[in-house]
């Protein structure tokens, strides 16, 4: 088995090649380091690589092993999204702003990630600050799609989506605000989970939002996703919305599972397919995807997310408005990035400010700070507020009559990079189908379910009610041992 | 929907802006603000605001020091420090 | 012309740093003093990634507050982002209870001058809300720069803000003087005003006597003593009143005080008020305090204040005016208290004149705190049980007091023998002091004779001079009597 077939290989099938002293960590983590330097210029996938910090590791894992003493991730070579804090790597969060920033501290997931004996190769590129839906907005440049790189890996968690789909690591880590995880997953052709909010630390999250910044997984399975998630959710005293709520094993839960999903009602929101741009084959392959499910034994129910197109106007106010808050600490006083050259404090301010953030989260900045401001609080923040909880409550009367929802994952396929031009409100309109799970806290996921005419992946969404991970990654991974779309690769 | 008055705005989130820019964002905004005034549209009249995702009441921490001196490591991140301080441009009173 | 009368209106913002080990939203130390910088962790300078997490304690002092002053306790209350830049502010926004608040509708009752001018004043307090602090600028030059201190941020303050309720600069220093004294009581702060412990925030305003409406009022940032507040408030109200009397108008404003000039002097007009864009913390949950967590903190609270001032009133005989004096301070009242249960019940009246009197005088005349007098409680009670059965005199009884305080004896009974301060109530040795002083005064005598009262006080005078104090005077205002009355 040669090293660059482990790396397309499943977490299982990875952790036995390590079990039975078919490969070592260091051997993995070679490959991995190998195949993200050789993909480098083509994917633009990664803000960092440290391969010293991944031999020390990886020789670290392989030690453990001959000592008896390991778990089943151990050894694994894993990448993270650059908005976790990593202690003595740089964290940019895609941002000129933090450019050069080295935390003293790893974040959670990090540090769960580490103890379960993985291997991080580097940090992945994203939108600055997590706020995109193509991973156009980096301070490092644009994330390519594997598939095609002319086209974006979607955003804003796209170096992990494509770092996965490419092959380079098998798992890496996510987050999602307002679809960041599932989107890019689909438009890689990979699968992601965001879990339940409060399930996963936001400890040393770079937040952007931080009442819709839930931290996930993408690998190339349910199964996979399942093992990872399994390995960073759990209580954390350090973040005070941390849920205290028993580990729950996911991965044995799969295990145990037949290959059938008879009794489950899986629902298809009508709202959700008859939004305006929809394209035709992603409607097609998305509907094939719920036949599949029906043929497994699930049951299919049509249910009414009445104001899912609100979603998008509430979101826009309440992330903006809790980004300009979370972002005014950027200030060019205690680290980061500051102008060089200013006549006072205040216009060092404005310039490092000016200068340190892209034009992306300028404009979230300044449109949180309008929607806060005197005279507009009510008529925008509270209002999309109210707005969320009329959203949240329609998905509660959703869950009623279904067990989980069954939708696209975004409207189309992966697009060209400079393709939305300049308005930033189209690339606003492809996360409808997301932030409806992170406005009322819900796990959801995405996993492969079709390609596109032009080969392009084709990601299907699973939204469950609250903790109904499990329920998720079973019925995917259900879904993903009668199907193959999630084993395609990318023609790299 | 209301004129944006930009410069407040920028001051408000003390952000330079240039004055080509003035005219880039002042578009995006009014494109993005008539995007979210859809909300307006909607009756929300006793409907309690939803700030969180998750109800519950605010988990404490007890009262113990858990953290111990940083203050070199912290320091060493600042752009500016000396004597143990963080230098600013200085602030008029 | 008819001058106009005006009346001064004062409310409080008090900023009380509370008195936990470590900060309110972070494991950092909050001990004063500390080299800067040392005692900012990296939630408190704002790391990115890093999380606030609240301080049990802290949310436990403020239900301490809210308690003695009879306030409402809310269920739930909501910290909110304040949002503005400043380099002493790591995050861009300071925690604050906004809209909900955890403490309202309290209020503390007051005594207010002295003596007979003294009356009882009631101070509405709106709300008590946790926040945490900034840190500190420091403006001495380094190459033209400021240096920012961080330690600071992140301490737990409650902020105790009043109703417009008072009238006087004397009634606003009383109540801050007494919410000082109650803070301190209940152990949530340690009122150290020169650490910045105790900060006071004066909204003052006045308008003509008989109007309703308010005036408009200018807001007297951070003062951190009890002259400085009365000072201020003078100065404020004298300039106010002045500038409206020239037919000026008085602009909303935030001033500081000058205590080198005596002045205040205008830091932000309301045009270029900050807009703080409060929005609930979406980090921070609602804070729920349930009835047993009150019932807990009730539980575990010294006796008030107030209850204490009913009892001394009530089950001690004392005026309310005393008893108002005596529960100024905890370590007062708890002198007070050990001295009454050593001395017993019967004898609170006289040690509360002594602590009031003498001690008290001793005390100011020396700037010793009570807690630091010379003269411990049980000495005090010892020297007015031996006055009270008679073993001493009054004027005896001073110099076993002086004695104490100087330190020259330690038990009272002692001292009493070692300096021959027993009265003199043997009637046969006061006999003969009482016949001497009536032959050596003949004149005395007559006028008493002849019905003038105050005749006999010089007679029974005489007699205490010649026993050098050590006469009972009551006896020898009796023996006399009896000589003198046919």
């Amino acid at each position: 088995m040669s090293a660059e077939r482990l790396l397309t290989s499943s977490l299982r099938e990875l952790a036995a090649a390590l079990a039975e002293g078919r490969t070592r960590a260091e051997a993995l983590a070679e490959a991995a380091l190998g195949r993200a330097q050789a993909l480098q210029e083509r994917l633009n996938a990664f803000i960092t690589l440290t391969p010293e910090r991944a031999r020390e590791a990886a020789r670290a894992a392989d030690e453990r092993r001959r000592a008896g003493n390991v778990s089943l991730l151990s050894g694994l070579p894993i990448a993270h999204k650059d908005l976790f804090c990593t202690k003595g790597v740089r964290t940019t969060a895609a941002s000129r702003m933090l450019a050069g920033f080295v935390p003293p501290y790893d974040a959670f997931v990090v540090e769960r990630l580490a103890q379960a004996g993985t291997v991080s190769i580097g940090k992945t590129n994203l939108d600055e600050f997590a706020m995109g839906s193509a991973n156009e907005h980096s301070h490092f440049g644009p994330c390519r799609n594997p598939w095609n790189p002319e086209r974006i890996a979607g955003g804003s968690s796209g170096g992990s989506a494509a770092a996965v789909a490419a092959g380079i690591v098998p798992v890496a880590t996510g987050t999602d605000t307002g679809g960041s995880v599932r989107q890019p997953a689909a438009m890689c052709g990979v699968t992601g989970i965001k879990p339940s909010y409060g399930r996963v630390s936001r400890y040393g999250i770079i937040a952007y939002a931080s009442s819709l910044d839930q931290a996930g997984v993408i690998s190339r399975s349910a199964e996979d996703c399942a093992l990872a998630l399994t390995a960073i959710e759990g209580f954390d005293p350090r973040d005070s919305t941390s849920l205290d709520h028993p580990a729950e094993d996911h991965a044995a839960a799969l295990a145990a599972a037949g290959g059938r999903l008879d009794g489950l009602r899986l629902g298809l929101p009508r709202e959700f397919f008859a939004v305006e741009g929809l394209d035709a084959e992603v409607r097609r392959a998305v509907e094939e995807a719920a036949r599949t499910y029906e043929s497994l034994g699930a049951r299919l129910v049509e249910v009414s997310l009445p104001r899912a197109e609100l979603a998008i106007p509430a979101y826009y106010v309440i992330a903006p408005a809790e980004a300009s808050s979370n972002l005014a600490r950027y200030d060019g006083v205690r680290y980061g990035y500051r102008a060089p050259d200013y006549a006072d404090l205040d216009n060092m301010y404005r310039k490092t400010r000016a200068q340190g953030f892209g034009e992306e989260v300028k404009r979230r900045i300044l449109v949180g700070t309008y929607v806060l401001s005197h005279g507009y609080y009510d008529a925008y923040y509270l209002q999309a507020q109210k707005l969320r909880r009329l959203i949240a409550e329609d998905y509660a009367r959703a869950f009623a009559s279904c067990d989980l929802l069954l939708a696209p994952t975004a409207p189309t396929t992966a697009w060209l990079l400079g393709e939305k031009g300049q308005d930033p409100v189209q690339e606003y309109l492809q996360d409808i189908y997301t932030i409806g799970a992170n406005l009322a806290g819900l796990p959801a996921l995405s996993h492969p379910c079709g390609v596109d005419a032009a080969g392009l992946p084709i990601g299907c969404q699973l939204i469950g009610p609250y903790l109904a991970e499990t329920r998720l990654l079973l019925a995917a991974h259900v879904f993903q041992q009668k199907t193959d779309w999630h084993r395609r690769l990318p023609p790299l | 929907m209301p004129a944006i008055d930009l410069d407040r705005l920028a001051e408000l989130a003390r952000i330079e802006l240039t004055a080509e820019h003035t005219a880039a964002f002042r578009a995006d905004l009014e494109r993005v603000l008539a995007l979210v005034d859809r909300l307006q549209a909607v009756d929300t009249s006793g409907v309690e605001p939803m700030s969180h995702p998750l109800d519950l009441p605010q988990r404490l921490r007890e009262d113990a020091v858990t953290e111990a001196d940083q203050r070199d490591a912290l320091l060493a991140l600042a752009p500016a420090a000396e004597h143990g301080l963080y230098l600013v441009p200085k602030v008029i009173e | 012309m008819n001058r106009t009368d005006w009346e001064t209106v004062i409310g409080l913002e008090i900023h009380a740093q509370l008195t936990t080990r470590s900060k309110i939203f972070s494991g950092a130390f909050t001990a004063f003093g500390a080299e800067p910088n040392r005692q900012a962790c990296a939630i408190d300078v704002a790391l990115p990634g890093t999380l606030p997490v609240l301080n049990r304690g802290a949310v436990e002092r403020a239900i301490r507050l809210g308690l003695a002053i009879e306030a409402e306790i809310a269920e739930r209350s909501v910290f909110a982002r304040k949002n503005y830049f400043y380099p002493d502010l790591p995050k861009g926004y300071q925690i604050s209870q906004y809209e909900l608040p955890v403490v309202k509708n309290g209020a503390i009752t007051v005594q207010v001058g002295e003596g007979d001018a003294a009356y009882e004043k009631t101070v509405r307090i709106t709300r008590a809300h946790l926040e945490e602090d900034a840190g500190k600028s420091l403006h001495e030059d380094f190459h033209g720069m400021t240096g920012i201190d961080l330690n600071r941020a992140g301490t737990p303050l409650l902020e105790i803000v009043s109703e417009p309720d008072m009238r006087s600069a004397e009634e606003a220093v009383a109540y801050a003087r007494a919410l000082h004294a109650l803070v301190r009581w209940i152990g949530v702060c340690d009122g150290n005003m020169q650490e910045g412990s105790f900060r006071i925030d004066a909204n003052v305003s006045v308008r003509p006597k008989g109007e309703t409406r308010l005036g408009t009022r200018r807001e007297i940032k951070n003062l951190n003593s009890f002259r400085f507040l009365q000072q201020a408030i003078d100065y404020e109200v004298r300039w106010q009143i002045e500038t409206l009397e020239e037919g000026g108008t008085v602009q909303q404003a935030t001033v500081l005080f000058d205590p080198e000039r005596g002045e205040t002097r205008v830091m932000r007009t309301k045009e270029n008020a900050h807009d703080y864009r409060y929005f609930p913390d979406p980090d921070l949950l609602p804070l729920v305090i349930d009835r047993a967590w009150i019932e807990e903190v009730r539980a575990s609270l010294p006796e008030l204040p107030q209850a204490l001032r009913r009892r001394l009133v009530e089950e001690h005989g004392l005026t309310r005016y005393d008893a108002n004096l005596l529960t100024a301070s905890k370590e007062l009242a708890d002198y007070y208290l050990a001295a009454v249960a050593a001395a017993g019940p019967a004898l609170a009246k006289p040690c509360a004149n002594w602590i009031l009197g003498e001690l008290a005088a001793k005390l100011n005349r020396s700037g010793i705190e009570i807690g630091e007098s010379p003269l411990r409680p049980l000495q005090l009670a010892a020297l007015v049980r031996r006055v009270a059965d008679g073993t001493i005199a009054h004027a005896g009884a001073k110099k076993v007091f002086e004695a104490l305080w100087a330190g020259e004896g330690e038990d009272v009974d002692t001292i009493i023998e070692a300096r021959g301060l027993k009265q003199v109530s043997d009637e046969s040795a006061l006999e003969a002091l009482v016949d001497a002083a009536i032959a050596a005064h003949p004149k005395s005598v007559e006028e008493f004779r002849a019905g003038k009262e105050k005749a006999l006080n010089a007679l029974v005078g005489q007699v205490m001079k010649a026993s050098r104090g050590a006469a009972n005077p009551q006896r020898v205002t009796e023996l006399l009597r009896r000589k003198l009355t046919p």
